[in-house]
């Protein structure tokens, strides 16, 4: 069964190649498309940030067909190692690369200097030039939304976090996360777990387990496995997905979760490039921008619960709604952001404290 | 509650700490014959997807630990033609292996990414199950967890009770007197390397198949490394090696349970995700810090190549 499995893939493999091998030596007598790369932290898998990068560039593809030829290249360590990938792209005929990673950041700013013909995109980091821009999804938005599921549907009022590092970008999930819950539910409280690494399944299972064994009903996960769905499906309560919809990995377990979601944004960038309208910029998209959606909601999720959720997704896709709208009390008692006004941009990029709901401490320092 | 909480962290402490069990007392008594073989990381990836890619077919998780242990010795035979046949460096050749299987178990595994398994249900142990506080943390626990302590009464009895045991502790001594007086050297480390190998892809099929019952790339995540270190650290001896993989295990699961229980902790928390490895250094530093001990438990001739004159 294996053998044959892999030969009809090889065999569909090889007949996909030529076909797009004769399509080459067409358009080389059309005009030429443009070549656009993609350069991914980890392996794509079947679930996960890079599987969401790598299902918007095939979108992409899908959408602009032959005028676009894309590659990818998967594995590639946030070191010197990613300047020479960059480079070597940006130097044989890439006129468009995305890089999909955090600590890309320094090296795209050095290739993007150095080719001035090459547009650059970052995922996720801050800096910016002239043919070198940013991008970023508002997850929190997600977040926020889980977070009102979860609090309406938890029994024991204990929802359990795993997460990796405790930086803004996680910090910020967990507050979004903390706030949607206590919208709809006072008692309800947070706990974190601090896993220390993006990807330890076992880790991160046992800390799921942990977490379930200490009375969470309700977990959710900031790190990159499905470990953690897969363990609350076990156990039998429920959880929400993050990055990739695990519905498959916990068909019982998952009410809904938090999805990246890259191929319009991916589609409109490059097709800016191709007719030449791009210019240089930040963007940081959400539910608004559909860079953001929330995963289906479970069958098992009542009506009112599903309805709440909906409008509170209408209000943000209008803009009326903001997760850390004011006021927002930290978990100390401190007003961070008084009532009537909306937390900033550079708050958020800067958030090193926890809500009033989240029941572990983050250090301050 | 009180009961509970701590019947739930000594349940996980012997889960956490059986992969690294079972590796490190395979590893053990490779290096007691005098080979040195790093490769532990790529060999448990190895048998990892090997015990996934054969439960999933055979519906039969005992068929994956099977496969497992043959995907491992495959790959200790591979260390051991390179180093015991063609005199290769040993640590050079390990941490090759390492890699190698890291790289190519991710290569063989990409079918089986997005498959789960059925958990394998717990064997429980009637009678000893029942006694308060530890009986159901101890005796309704996964099938490997009893295999890795009857590998290490195992182990125990071959190295210091049993003749061959004593053979192979000589071979890891002093090759040449062991060769001038007519044992095969060469044939008996090839025997500890495979033995060693078979026990790591033991380990890296409990972790797919068992543990998180799923199969991605680099699930391993460095317990290869450590279950090499805990030999060392262990100085060769098998029982420390058990008290070392649960006392990492415990702490790491302790510090999961203190971060979970809402305390207000003014710990950071990577300074308690490096705590496993510090008690475990220190622990295993402090009990085993008799140096005359050490050499008396130390292969003399670990990792060095041998080469029977004719």
């Amino acid at each position: 069964m294996a053998n044959r499995r892999h030969f009809i893939k090889a065999a569909t493999g090889m007949a996909v190649a030529a076909a797009f091998g004769v399509g080459l030596l067409g358009h080389a007598q059309a005009a030429d498309p443009l070549k656009v790369g993609f350069v991914y932290i980890s392996p794509i898998g079947d679930a996960g940030w890079t599987y969401q990068h790598d299902q918007g560039r095939l979108q992409m593809e899908k959408a602009l067909g032959d005028k676009v030829e894309t590659k990818y290249i998967e594995n590639v360590p946030e070191g010197a190692d990613a300047e020479r990938v960059i480079r070597e792209l940006a130097s044989s005929g890439y006129s468009l690369i995305y890089a999909t990673s955090f600590g890309y950041m320094n090296f795209v700013e050095r290739v993007a200097k150095q080719f001035p013909n090459v547009t650059l995109m970052h995922a996720t980091g801050y800096k910016m030039g002239k043919n070198f821009g940013n991008y970023n999804a508002r997850f929190y938005e997600g977040r926020y939304l889980n977070g009102v599921i979860a609090g309406k549907m938890s029994k024991s009022n204990v929802l359990g976090y795993v997460a990796a590092f405790p930086i803004p970008e996680v910090v910020m999930g967990i507050n979004a996360f903390a706030r949607g819950a206590r919208s709809v539910n006072p008692k309800a409280e947070v706990r974190v777990i601090w896993v220390n690494s993006w990807y330890d399944p076992g880790k991160e299972r046992e800390a799921a387990l942990t977490l379930i064994s200490q009375g969470a009903d309700m977990i959710t996960h900031h790190t990159d496995s499905t470990a953690v769905v897969q363990a609350a499906e076990e156990k039998g309560v429920n959880a929400f997905s993050y990055h990739s919809d695990m519905g498959k990995y916990g068909p019982k377990a998952q009410l809904s979760g938090t999805t990246h979601q890259w191929g319009k944004y991916y589609t409109d960038t490059t097709q800016a490039v191709l007719d030449g309208t791009w210019k240089s910029s930040s963007v940081w998209g959400g539910v608004k921008d559909q860079m953001i959606e929330i995963v289906p909601l479970n069958a098992s999720v009542p009506a009112d619960v599903k309805a709440e959720v909906e409008k509170l997704e209408g209000e943000m896709r209008a803009g009326t709604f903001h997760p850390f709208a004011g006021p927002v009390v930290d978990q100390d008692g401190k007003t961070r952001v008084p009532a009537g006004q909306v937390i900033s941009d550079s708050e958020l990029g800067h958030m090193k404290y926890f809500v009033e709901g989240v029941a572990s401490k983050l250090r301050q320092d | 509650m009180e009961q509970s909480l701590f019947s739930a962290i000594l349940f996980a402490t012997l889960v956490a700490g059986t992969p690294l069990i079972i590796v490190a007392l395979g590893e053990l008594i490779t290096e007691k014959a005098g080979v040195l073989n790093l490769g532990a990381e790529g060999t448990m990836a190895m048998g990892a997807v090997a015990g996934f890619a054969a439960t999933h077919y055979s519906g039969n998780p005992y068929l994956g630990v099977l496969a497992g242990m043959a995907a491992g010795a495959l790959m200790s035979l591979l260390f051991g033609l390179l180093t015991l046949t063609f005199m290769a460096n040993q640590v050079a050749s390990g941490l090759a292996l390492a890699i190698f299987g890291v790289g190519l178990s991710a290569f063989i595994g990409k079918p089986y990414e997005s498959l789960t398994l059925q958990a394998v249900p717990a064997w429980r142990i009637p009678l000893l199950a029942d006694i308060p506080y530890i009986g159901s943390a101890l005796f309704n626990q996964q099938s490997l967890v009893y295999f890795s302590w009857a590998l290490l009464a195992g182990v125990i009895w071959f190295l210091y009770k049993s003749r061959a045991g004593l053979i192979l502790r000589a071979v890891g001594e002093s090759p040449a007197s062991a060769h001038s007086i007519g044992y095969p050297v060469i044939r008996i480390r090839y025997l500890a390397t495979l033995f060693g190998g078979a026990m790591a892809g033991i380990g890296g099929a409990f972790l797919s198949v068992f543990y998180t019952p799923l199969w991605v790339e680099g699930m391993v995540s460095g317990r290869g490394w450590i279950a090499l270190a805990l030999v060392v650290f262990a100085t060769w001896r098998p029982l420390r090696v058990m008290v070392g993989a649960y006392l990492f295990g415990g702490v790491m699961i302790t510090q999961l349970f203190v971060q979970g229980s809402g305390l207000n902790l003014e710990v950071p928390s990577q300074l308690l995700s490096a705590l496993p490895y510090l008690a475990t250094i220190l622990v295993l530093v402090l009990i085993s810090r008799n140096q005359q001990t050490i050499r008396l438990n130390s292969p003399q001739s670990l990792g060095q190549p041998y080469r029977p004159d004719a």
